[in-house]
């Protein structure tokens, strides 16, 4: 199964957005973890979700500066998966018999604590982000995200200027700042 | 209007976009004006946000696009239109515990069905009768599953013989006179073990099998005869619905067990034996039947097949005829007594038992 790649190059892969290597360690670790998630009350969506949810972590870690994966990829992988199930059964009381599974496990506590704020980081964004409505969402995205030059996004939103275009993205900007540093600061 | 070029200028700055004189004047800028300093720090916490959120939209939505085009080529799948072989593949992960479960009971079914057969199927001149002697195989393995193999090794069984059955069998005199049923004693010769696991040699010294009981003798110096039996063997009929119990070896261990007479004769009307209501199993042959008081009034030999509970007791006043014909027969014997006192009366069940303890044996038959 693996061979093609060295553990180290698919993860660096991975923190590049590499479609080869995101492919090949969705192949290889996929079916463990739904296996996983089937056998301990999940659906096939849940087993997706959650697995999605660990490479985002994996992928996470993989882009961090202090990088080290002190385990194979399979390992922290499922160890992820574990720990995010048995918290997503608890919170649901389905939570009811000790779960089965591969005995190899690694500590993840911190790895998660840290995802899990970026995934709360995420929502309130997007939540910002939403409640803005458009064309500010859009061009801000535009601007931000999708690092669009100001012209290209004045022509597609229909500003007679790039500078007017600019100038609204600024009072976007403003506001967005407002809406989520006022969630941000409650949710800390 | 001012919000909006200094935020301009700010993202420029923090772009680096700046000529090094506009980088200076907005340097001073900063450190002498807090506001605007605080603007620069809310905007880097906002830039950085705003792509931590672009990039875990991207990997999302690359992993998803991943997902599909995966389950597209087949080689991962959600249960959804796959091939047959796929679809089984899943069923069976799927379900591989229950099917387990479910495999390992119908395992434990099988087992118990082809045990009750095997114990059913016993061989006893009337099909519906069970003889509660321990035939070898299930003494072997009651053996093997108690560990007691030493014990075994131990025995005093001779050497060449074969321990060939098992049953309980109790003294009615305290020198180390036995009875057992008849049935029991399929061999040439028979050692008895008590309730302490000392074992000691018997001989068969008068066996009636139109009653299915038998004598037997314990002939061994090892042995020391008790004071008195803390029982009698009653001539007379006991009541219906008189409470019973019993002491026997259908483990290696002694047991008790407790029960009613339920009919005043036997199988098929049986007038030698009662039917009592009592747990009974291959083992209880030739254990003694007390009633409340902790005399004899039989000995429990048959069970009825496949009706958990009804059990056949000889009566005790056979075992008076038993004895009077091995006076007749052995001159040896002429004057034997069978115990006169009824020591047990009034007492409770666990003192009666700790006193009969000692009077009932585990008889092993042994033979070529």
């Amino acid at each position: 199964m693996r061979g093609e790649y060295p553990e180290q190059a698919l993860l660096k892969g991975l923190a590049n957005n590499d479609s080869k290597a995101v492919e090949t360690l969705y192949k290889e670790h996929f079916g463990m973890v739904q296996h996983f998630v089937l056998n301990n009350n999940g659906s096939y969506e849940e087993a997706r979700d959650i697995f999605q949810e660990a490479m985002i972590a994996l992928y996470e870690k993989a882009q961090s500066d202090n990088f080290v994966l002190t385990c194979q990829i399979k390992t922290y992988v499922y160890s992820i998966c574990r720990r995010l199930w048995l918290k997503r059964l608890q919170q649901l009381g389905k939570f009811s018999q000790p779960m089965d599974g591969f005995d190899e496990v690694v500590a993840v506590e911190e790895d998660l604590e840290a995802h899990e704020k970026r995934n709360a980081d995420f929502a309130i964004m997007d939540r910002a982000l939403n409640s803005l409505g458009e064309p500010c969402k859009g061009l801000l995205e535009g601007y931000y995200l999708k690092k669009m030059d100001m012209n290209s996004l004045a022509k597609d939103f229909g500003y007679t200027n790039a500078d007017n275009a600019k100038n609204q993205k600024y009072k976007c900007l403003m506001r967005l700042k407002k809406l989520f540093f006022a969630q941000y600061n409650i949710g800390e | 209007m001012d919000d909006i070029l200094l935020l301009e200028a700010i993202e420029r700055y923090l772009s680096g976009d700046m000529t090094e004189t506009e980088k200076d004047y907005f340097e001073k800028l900063r450190r002498d004006t807090p506001e605007v300093d605080q603007m620069v720090v809310e905007h880097l916490m906002l830039q950085h946000q705003l792509e931590a959120y672009a990039t875990r939209r991207n990997i999302r939505h690359q992993l998803l696009e991943t997902h599909a085009q995966l389950l597209q080529t087949g080689e991962i799948n959600e249960g959804g239109p796959v091939s047959k072989k796929a679809q089984i593949i899943q069923l069976f992960h799927r379900y591989k515990k229950v099917t387990a479960i479910a495999a390992s009971v119908g395992g434990i079914i099988a087992l118990f069905i082809s045990g009750l057969a095997l114990y059913f199927s016993s061989s006893v001149t009337d099909p519906k009768l069970e003889q509660l002697g321990r035939d070898l195989e299930a003494v072997k393995q009651k053996q093997k599953v108690q560990g007691s193999i030493i014990n075994e090794v131990k025995t005093k069984i001779p050497q060449n013989a074969r321990f060939l059955s098992g049953g309980s069998g109790f003294l009615v005199e305290s020198n180390g006179l036995l009875v057992t049923n008849a049935h029991i004693l399929r061999g040439t010769g028979a050692v008895v073990v008590n309730n302490k696991g000392e074992e000691f040699k018997a001989s068969i010294v008068y066996i009636d099998h139109e009653r299915d009981l038998a004598l037997l003798q314990i002939k061994d110096e090892e042995f020391s005869a008790l004071k008195f039996l803390p029982y009698t063997v009653k001539k007379s009929n006991a009541n219906l619905g008189e409470e019973v119990f019993t002491l026997g070896y259908p483990r290696n261990e002694i047991v008790y067990g407790m029960g009613y007479l339920s009919a005043k004769s036997g199988f098929n009307g049986d007038t030698m034996s009662y039917q009592v209501q009592i747990s009974a199993h291959p083992g209880n042959s030739g254990g003694p039947v007390f009633n409340r008081n902790g005399d004899i009034i039989g000995v429990l030999s048959t069970r009825q097949a496949q009706v958990e509970g009804i059990t056949f007791v000889v009566k005790s006043a056979n075992i008076l005829r038993l004895v009077a014909a091995l006076k007749v027969a052995d001159s040896t014997y002429q004057d034997l007594k069978l115990p006169t006192k009824s020591a047990l009366n009034g007492l409770n069940r666990e003192s009666q038992i700790q006193k009969l303890e000692d009077c009932v044996f585990y008889v092993k038959a042994y033979g070529k």
